[in-house]
């Protein structure tokens, strides 16, 4: 009977690329800040699209990515395909299952890191906590680096338990995301936003359809008691599916997260174009957020 | 009762002392914890505070026992099987009867406790997961007692081969909703009775059926079971004026064996054995064994034993028995494992079907399959210690439910049910249909989330 998952990196390699974070986190910093920086300073909110690698095969979703990137988002999501997937929605499911059912794992993640880093956006890892803890953490942190990827998202990782990720993403400088809930407590939110490195991920309850108003107020709100207690930049997904709903979220936080939009247009079939016209659209949304009032 | 010819009983540790694991968040040495959605932390927090404040409420201990005594029938009895014994190589046998409480199996004795938690905390629905459907039996039972509505979630696999389970359910007032996602079994039930809490957190509450899941549910489940070795040890004790030799259980996500083994933990010369399913045996890879088979990794919400391949997606199980056919188990066994206190060995179908015909024609007791697995293992153990050896079996559950697949089993008769193979549910003519507890026109519950419309709350699939 094997233990916990060992890191089988060579040495030589995993030293490099610890290196080589460390000066990234010298010389630049978060590469998600900076992108997210950059996106305020020209005085909108930058937008991220979520796709999951290995929908409807590795090579049109890397191509989806690569669409998505080239319609105007600015970070990508590269989703790591998971067989209980507890926090997504129906739509994710029925594309994830597919990528699980076809075996597709970290090297084809890392492929689609590296081909959104080539097409120019911020790619960032989206992972339920399994598939890294099984890939080896440090072995995760030192290939995403050397793949290009400014880090990840881990919806199912609280930072109580995050112990080996807080320590290899400080060796290796990478962003890591923590989530935020209307439910997290004042002093909850301020320990989740003060591990998180990049931005944090308000998570709002989302409701079913029709509730948007409502729910546009639950993230608002839960954006401005995280701003509250933290500096860094806070990005909110709403179940956003329009240029319209991107320019209101856009008007009260730093990044809009848009997922099952992206994934309902490869499954109905639209393909990497269908992503583009869907990420052009959005582009144009958070770019006319107004201020409210 | 041969009382004074024995050694004198050795002391009787206090039942309500816990064992020191797990630490204040939950963890049995590495394993346990929370991976959880942060949406979900403050139920999580707000269940941890209410428990530990109702575990020492006199009134709710009174309560408790109450409906223990009154309600579930308790104490279950210890019974000698001496001709089922025969066959367990002249060892001596002793069964708790669980399959004797109300509903039929070991569950009821959780679900008591959390649905008097879920009115403490004034939620008034009650969501639950089923494999076998004795979970969502006594969770059913126990929202209609107590006045709470009630969702269970199901996999559709396991609706057909527990359809009897099914129909209970819906007679005692409860909404079964099959699961269509991922194995369509139990682990994907939990899933969906996740994303049902985390859309509807504020009214309700998750009733979990077995000793994993996320901090506190392994430590809560495994205080409302231990009543079993609790009742077991000083039943024993006086009967026998000595401790059993070896306890032994199955062990799914591993309710009923930490149940009966949590009084036991601290007598060192007791051997605690859980026997997982080891379906068409672990070498074929078709089985549901999760220590003997799988490794440690993350998932439902703590760090344990499961079942999982390369890429870190866990592996479907498969087993005769849907009440142990689930690829994690609990992590407290991961660590009694872990530590050398427990042992854990697997039991094969058809071992386990061998001792289930045992039981039925020695003994006149038709036993759970689940069961069945445990007493599989009375047959092994017995024969590696022999005469004089005292085997202590926890019978976890009664075999009603599990009539169609054993009469399938064995060819007798023209009932056949499938085991977890759909092309044989086809053909068997039975299965392929829900059967007649999954009535279409059934009203779903306020707040009920269907399998094609769940949608978690904080959803990160939506927002990602
Ligand atoms: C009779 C019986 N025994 C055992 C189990 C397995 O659960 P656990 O391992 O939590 O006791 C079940 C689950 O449905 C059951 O119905």
């Amino acid at each position: 009977m094997s233990g916990a998952p060992e890191d089988d990196g060579g040495v030589s390699i995993a030293a490099s690329a610890s290196e080589r974070g460390a000066e990234r986190s010298r010389s630049r910093g978060s590469a998600l800040a900076a992108v997210i920086g950059k996106a305020r300073a020209d005085g909108r909110a930058a937008l991220i699209a979520y796709l999951p690698v290995g929908y409807p095969d590795v090579d049109t979703s890397i191509a989806a990515m690569v669409a998505a990137v080239e319609g105007g988002a600015d970070v990508v999501e590269v989703g790591v395909p998971y067989s209980d997937p507890g926090m997504d929605g129906p739509v994710i499911q029925e594309a994830v299952d597919v990528a699980v059912r076809a075996g597709v794992g970290m090297p084809d993640v890392l492929r689609a890191v590296e081909a959104v880093a080539a097409a120019g956006a911020v790619p960032v890892v989206m992972s339920y906590w399994n598939p890294i803890e099984r890939y080896g953490v440090d072995r995760f942190a030192d290939d995403l680096v050397a793949a290009g990827g400014a880090g990840a998202i881990t919806p199912d990782l609280i930072p109580d338990e995050a112990a080996a990720w807080l320590a290899a993403t400080e060796r290796t400088g990478l962003d890591r995301v923590f989530l935020v809930a209307p439910s997290s407590t004042d002093a909850r939110l301020a320990a989740t936003a003060a591990a998180s490195r990049g931005f944090v991920y308000a998570a709002s309850t989302m409701g079913v359809t029709g509730t948007r108003a409502t729910v546009s107020d639950a993230a608002e709100r839960l954006v401005a008691r995280t701003r509250s207690v933290s500096g860094t930049a806070v990005c909110v997904g709403l179940g956003v599916s329009s240029g319209d709903q991107a320019a209101e979220v856009a008007a009260f936080a730093d990044g809009v997260i848009v997922g099952s939009a992206y994934v309902r247009a490869l499954l109905a079939g639209e393909g990497p174009d269908g992503v583009r016209v869907l990420s052009e659209e959005l582009a144009a949304g958070v770019r006319r957020a107004r201020v409210r009032t | 009762m041969t009382l004074s010819a024995h050694a004198p009983a050795p002391d009787v540790p206090d039942a309500t002392a816990r064992p020191e694991w797990p630490d204040a968040t939950g963890h049995f040495g590495v394993y346990g914890g929370r991976f959880v959605p942060e949406a979900l932390v403050a139920a999580l927090d707000e269940l941890t505070e209410a428990y530990e404040a109702m575990r020492v409420d006199p009134e709710f201990v009174a309560e408790f026992a109450r409906l223990q005594r009154d309600y579930t029938g308790r104490p279950s009895p210890v019974t000698e099987v001496a001709r089922f014994a025969e066959h367990c190589g002249g060892a001596r046998v002793l069964l708790k009867r669980e399959d004797l409480n109300h509903t039929g199996s070991h569950k009821i004795n959780n679900v008591l406790g959390q649905a008097l938690l879920t009115k403490r905390i004034g939620k008034t629905r009650v969501i639950a997961e089923t494999g076998a459907g004795q979970h969502g039996v006594a969770t059913a039972t126990a929202a209609a007692l107590m006045g709470l509505s009630c969702t269970v979630y199901m996999g559709e696999e396991d609706t057909r081969r527990q359809a009897l389970n099914v129909a209970r359910m819906r007679l005692l007032g409860a909404e079964v909703i099959p699961v269509t996602t991922g194995s369509r079994t139990l682990k994907d039930a939990i899933n969906e009775a996740f994303r049902d809490w985390v859309t509807n957190v504020e009214t309700t509450n998750y009733v979990f059926g077995t000793v994993a899941g996320p901090h506190p549910f392994p430590a809560m489940v495994r205080d409302f079971q231990r009543v079993i070795g609790d009742e077991a040890r000083e039943q024993v004790l006086e009967r026998e004026g000595r401790l059993p030799d070896v306890v032994l259980a199955c062990v799914g996500g591993g309710s009923n064996a930490i149940g009966i083994f949590t009084a036991f933990v601290p007598d060192a010369g007791v051997r605690l054995v859980g026997l997982e399913a080891g379906g068409d045996g672990v070498d074929t890879g078709r089985h549901a064994a999760t220590i003997t088979g799988g490794d440690p990794g993350v998932l439902h919400g703590a760090r344990s034993y499961l079942l999982q391949d390369d890429n870190g997606q866990t592996i479907e199980s498969h087993s005769i028995s849907a009440g142990l056919d689930y690829p994690g188990v609990g992590p407290e066994h991961a660590f009694l494992h872990d530590i050398g206190r427990a042992e854990y060995r697997p039991v094969t179908d058809a071992e386990a079907m061998e001792a289930f015909a045992l039981l039925c024609r020695t003994e006149g007791i038709i036993p759970a399959i689940e069961s069945a697995h445990a007493l599989a293992g009375a047959m092994v153990v017995g024969r590696e210690l022999g005469p004089d050896s005292l085997l202590l079996v926890n019978l976890s559950g009664r075999g009603d439910k599990d009539v169609e697949t054993a009469s399938a089993w064995f060819g007798l008769g023209e009932h056949t049910a499938p085991t977890d193979d759909d092309e044989r549910a086809v053909e068997a003519g039975r299965g392929a249909e829900p059967g007649p507890g999954l009535d279409e026109d059934q009203q779903p519950t306020e707040g009920a989330v269907t399998n094609d419309e769940a949608v978690a709350g904080p959803d990160a699939g939506e927002q990602a």
